[in-house]
This record gives C-alpha cells, structure tokens and sequence, in this order.
C-alpha cells in the first residue's frame, strides 16, 4: 500500500514535471561556436518570453550538411557569404519582412546590399570582417604587405595556414591577381602549384587553433579572420594585423531564416533584438568580431583591424558560391592536403 | 530453445546496427544523385579511389598504422608478459595506471599532448632549461606516432594480458622441474599460448590506427593525413557522401582481406579461432 502511494507520487511529480514545464514558443539557432556573448539570449528569451534552443557549429560546410538533410532542424542559422549564396540558389529561405525588424536602420550602409541579395531580402549581417596575416613583429623583420609573405622561406615551419579550403584558395588566387571566386582551370592550376610548394613551410593546417598559437608565439606568421586577430592584438602585442595589398576577402555572417519555419515572427524579433545597438556591443566585446551596426563602434575607438577604411574594403570581394566551382576547390584541396 | 532466442536478439542487433549501415555505405558509393533528383548506378566513384593520389594516401595509412602497432607490439609484449607473471608485487597498481587514462576522454588526451609538445611547450621548455637545444616535434610524423601508440598501446597489452595469466601455472611448474631454461620455457610454453592474444592485440591496435582521423588531425596538424581524413573530408566539407563511402567500402575490403589472412594464419599454427576474431 505504502509502496504504491509512493510510486503515484513519484509519477504525478514527474508529469507535473513534463506536463506544464514550458509552454513558451521555441526558437531553434544554429550559430558558428563561441560567436555570441550567451546572456544576450537569456536576455531576449526574458524579454519575449521566448526559448531559445542554442545550438553552435564549426563550420559553414558542417552546417548546410546538417540543415540539408533536416530541414526543420532549424529556425534561424548564421551562414557565410558564399553559404547565405547558396541557400538563396537552392530556395532554402524564408523571406524576412524587414518592417518587423526596424533596427536595421543601425547597419553601416557598407554592409547592405550583399551582391548575393541585393534587397536583403533573406540575409541581416549579424558580423562582419575581412581575412588578412597576423604576424609577429618581433619574428619578422620588415613589415608585411604582400600575400607573398606566406611563401617566404624564411619563415620556414613558422607559417600557420587555416584549414578551411576556400580561405587558402582564396587569397593565393588574389595574389596572382585573380577573381577569390575564380574557376578558371588554368588559374586554378597555377594556385594548386603555389600552394602545394608552400606546404614545406607551413607548420600546420588548424583551425580555431590559430589565434591561441599566435598568441603564444608559436609561429611567425598566419592566416587569420580579422576578428582572431583583434583578440590576439589584445593579448600579445607584438602582434600586428594587415590587408594584403593584393586584396582579400570581405566577409559577412548574417542571420538567416530557414523556408519551413513556423516561427517566422519570433525569429524577426530575435534578429532585431541582436541588432539593437547595446547588445550589438555585448557581442562585439565577447567575441572581438565587427558587428555592422554602426551605432556601436564608438564604443571601441578607431581600431585599425575591426574597421578597415574605405580603400581596403574596395580592394577586397565575398566568396561567392557556384557548384562546379566548389567541385574543383574540393578536388584541389584533396590533392594539397594529400601531397607529401 | 532458450539458447537461439538469445542468438535471435543478437542477430536483430547485428543486422540493424551492423549489416544495414555497411549496406548504405556500399549502396551510397554505387550511386549518384543527378540535380533533379534521379538515381542511377554509376561505378564512378569507385573508380575514383583508384587515382594514384588516394592510392598513395590509403599505402602511407597502413605503412603509419603496420608500424604503430609493431611499436605496441615491442612495448606492449614485455609488460603483458611482466604483468601476468606471478614474481611482480604492484601488478594490480600497474594494471590500474594502464587503465586509469582510458577513464578520460580520449580526445582530451590527445589535445593535452599539444601543450607537452608545442614549441613552447613543457617538452622543449624543459629542454632550455638543461641548456639543449630546442626541436620541433608537434605536426611530424613523429608526433602523430607517438598519440597512436599512446592511444592504442593498452588495447595491444590487455588481450595478450589476459591470454598469457590463464597459463596453467602447472606447465611451468612441470617444465623447471624437468630442468628446462627460462628461456625455453618461454620459448615453448609462454610464447606459444599468447600467441591468439598477439593476434587479438594486432587486431585491436591495427584497425582503430588505420582509420583514425582525430590523432593525424590533431598531432599532424594536417600535414601527415590519412585516409580517415579524406574520407571525413568528403562527408563534413565537400558533402560528396558517394565518395566518402566507396573510400569507406574500399578500406572495409583492404581490411578485411588483410585480417582474414593473418587470421587463417594465426588458425593454422593453434589450429582454433583466435581470441577477438
């Protein structure tokens, strides 16, 4: 008799538990890892009585596998350039009604208007930056100015490379002086040459890896995202940042609605919440990334690294996405990383 | 009765979880899924693989992983064999640090060796201070050898461990009473029973080394790949499932071929199964 009293307790418990646990609307987003101070989400799922379910990924390509095969796996994701591309081509994305998200407004007017979405009808940047060298004043002699530093032998075993294919692409196509999106066979064929006599000199292909590394002076000089490199400023100050003259890439995260939402007003008020300015701070404070919302940057003075001026940014272009161009990246970044 | 009802649970789990995944892989590397979304049969990707460049990678993974388990073999022969002898007094001690590692995560593991051997890790600060020159030892293939036989080393030593302790102590017994050497007493009881765990240790430290991703990864620092890194590549950045999987079903075939030969050789000497396979 005791027995069972206990047991129906237990399991009233539990369904009270299940039962009137939660009952608020649920927001599934999808963020690249470690790209967002986390009290901003509890802070709007206070505010609009809205759970948040958080979910973060390593990379672009990891994230279009997962949301490609799950189609409702996900309300809001934070693509890429060449990834938001491709998802408008594949008719991926629900059209997002800018009127619902008024603090647009904010965004510095060089971020509108990606060429792949000449409305913003699908893409609000949420960051935004360039691609450039780090490099250890102290380990290298003059300054650097030029692609061409990655390839000096110098500096032998103390080149640290991204591993991500269209980032080491990229700028060895923008060195010779060609188009970061190039398909060009024979273009494409002098970049594999390039890169695959670099591999001698390369310490090693990481990942988030890179700006820890530099930090502790573990090589001379590398590839890195500018908002990497911002903190790694912070934290070694022989380091120095710089937009090849050659010309790189601009990029831009931003936030997307995926087609088969059915919390298309919800995800408007999350992404207009992360555009208003004092949270646009937040994150730019925990992530060292370049929020587009100009209202912001006053807070971080003129730093050279988070706000590239007008003629740097001229000099660089997106990745853009095409599918037989991403082929013979693949193949070719196959055939780098197996050459030994 | 009772006994193939139990067969019959295996045999559902088996199927579910063993034979249905190896036949999507063999179906996804004989396909291709066209734009609009029709499937044909294609013997492309297949044919694929056996481009000089990935021919080269999967020699360069079983040339790295023959050797890493020759090293566990050399290291991990000697203390099985110490460890299962009765003369040692802090056996139960070194079985519990044997395994104590392998309660932590082994990716954790693995990234704690980057520290140790970093340029300015523990390894060459150590070095300085005695006054000896600095070396680069993290992204070689030194580096991605020692995290193999440091990850696989107690998967070599505990089959052949648990082998050579079930020696009927009374064959030693009865061959030093007849006057036999250590030596021949090893050579002819001792080497001979362990011989079904050295195949099982070969086994268990052979495969995991062939197709890890994580330790040439880490270690390598995607200057030593191997084909488990191609083959990851495929699925997680170029998304060519078919690809990937004709890599996968190709390994599954050169490694199979490769176990059911040593295995008919370890049969043919004992002639009974080996102790894993």
């Amino acid at each position: 008799m005791k027995k069972s009293v206990i047991l129906l307790t237990v399991a009233a418990l539990c369904l009270s538990l299940f039962g009137c646990g939660d009952q608020r609307e649920v927001l599934k987003v999808y963020n690249v890892g470690m790209y967002i101070d986390k009290s901003t989400i509890d802070d709007f799922e206070k505010e609009y009585d809205i759970r948040v379910v958080y979910d973060e990924f390593n990379t672009n390509e990891e994230m279009y596998v997962k949301i490609a095969h799950n189609e409702n796996a996900y309300d809001i994701v934070v693509p890429s350039d060449y990834t938001i591309d491709r998802l408008i081509q594949e008719d991926r994305l629900a059209k997002i009604n800018k009127e619902n998200i008024p603090n647009f407004e904010f965004i510095a007017p060089e971020y509108v208007s990606p060429e792949y979405d000449p409305g913003n009808d699908y893409v609000v940047p949420y960051m935004v930056g360039t691609l450039g060298i780090l490099y250890n004043t102290t380990l290298v002699e003059e300054p650097v100015d030029s692609w061409y530093a990655l390839w000096d032998e110098r500096y032998k075993g103390q080149i640290f490379m991204w591993d991500s294919m269209r980032d080491v692409i990229g700028p060895t196509l923008k060195m010779h002086g060609f188009s970061m999106n190039s398909e060009d066979d024979s273009q494409l064929a002098v970049v594999k040459e390039r890169l695959i006599a670099q591999k001698p000199l390369v310490q090693a292909y990481v990942g988030d890896e890179i700006r820890d590394k530099m930090i502790a002076e573990e090589g001379a000089l590398a590839l890195i995202y500018s908002g990497d490199a911002k903190t790694a400023i912070d934290e070694n100050e022989n380091l120095a940042y710089v937009i090849p003259k050659e010309g790189s890439n601009k990029w831009l995260d931003g936030f997307v609605v995926l087609k088969n939402t059915q919390h298309l007003a919800a995800a408007e008020k999350f992404i207009n919440f992360m555009c208003r300015p004092d949270i646009a701070i937040r994150n730019m404070t925990e992530t060292g990334y370049t929020s587009p919302i100009k209202e912001a940057w006053a807070e971080f003075g003129d730093n050279p690294v988070m706000f590239p001026t007008a003629e740097e940014l001229d000099n660089c272009e997106p990745f853009l996405y095409s599918e037989s161009a991403t082929q013979k990246y693949s193949d070719i970044w196959t055939e780098i990383r197996a050459t030994r | 009765m009772k006994k193939s009802m139990a067969a019959f649970h295996y045999i559902v789990w088996m199927v579910i979880f063993t034979v249905v995944p190896m036949l999507l892989i063999l179906g996804y590397s004989l396909i291709e899924v066209t734009d609009n979304g029709v499937i044909h049969l294609t013997l492309d990707y297949i044919r694929k693989c056996f481009e000089p460049i990935y021919l080269q990678i999967i020699a360069f993974s079983f040339y790295t992983a023959i050797l890493c388990t020759a090293l566990c073999l050399v290291i991990g022969y000697p203390i099985a064999i110490i460890l299962a002898g009765d003369s040692f007094k802090h056996k139960n001690t070194l079985i519990f640090l044997l395994l104590a590692p392998m309660w932590m995560n082994f990716l954790l593991r693995t990234y704690s060796w980057l520290t140790l051997l970093e340029r300015n890790g523990l390894i060459n600060r150590l070095l300085t201070l005695l006054g000896l020159p600095n070396h680069s030892i993290l992204y070689t293939t030194g580096s991605v050898m020692l995290g193999m036989v440091y990850n696989f080393l107690p998967f070599m030593i505990l089959p052949i461990y648990s082998v050579v302790s079930k020696i009927d102590s009374n064959l030693i017994e009865a061959a030093n009473d007849l006057g036999a050497s250590k030596w021949n007493i090893f050579r002819k009881i001792t080497l001979p029973m362990s011989i079904q765990g050295v195949f099982s240790g070969i086994v268990m430290v052979f495969m995991p080394a062939v197709t890890t991703f994580v330790i040439t990864r880490l270690l390598g620092g995607g200057q030593k790949e191997m084909i488990g890194n191609v083959i990851e590549q495929q699925f997680i950045v170029s998304g060519d499932w078919s690809f990937g999987s004709a890599l996968s079903a190709l390994l599954m075939v050169v490694i199979l071929v490769c176990i059911s030969f040593s295995n008919r050789k370890g049969t043919a000497e004992k002639g009974e199964r080996g102790a894993l396979i």
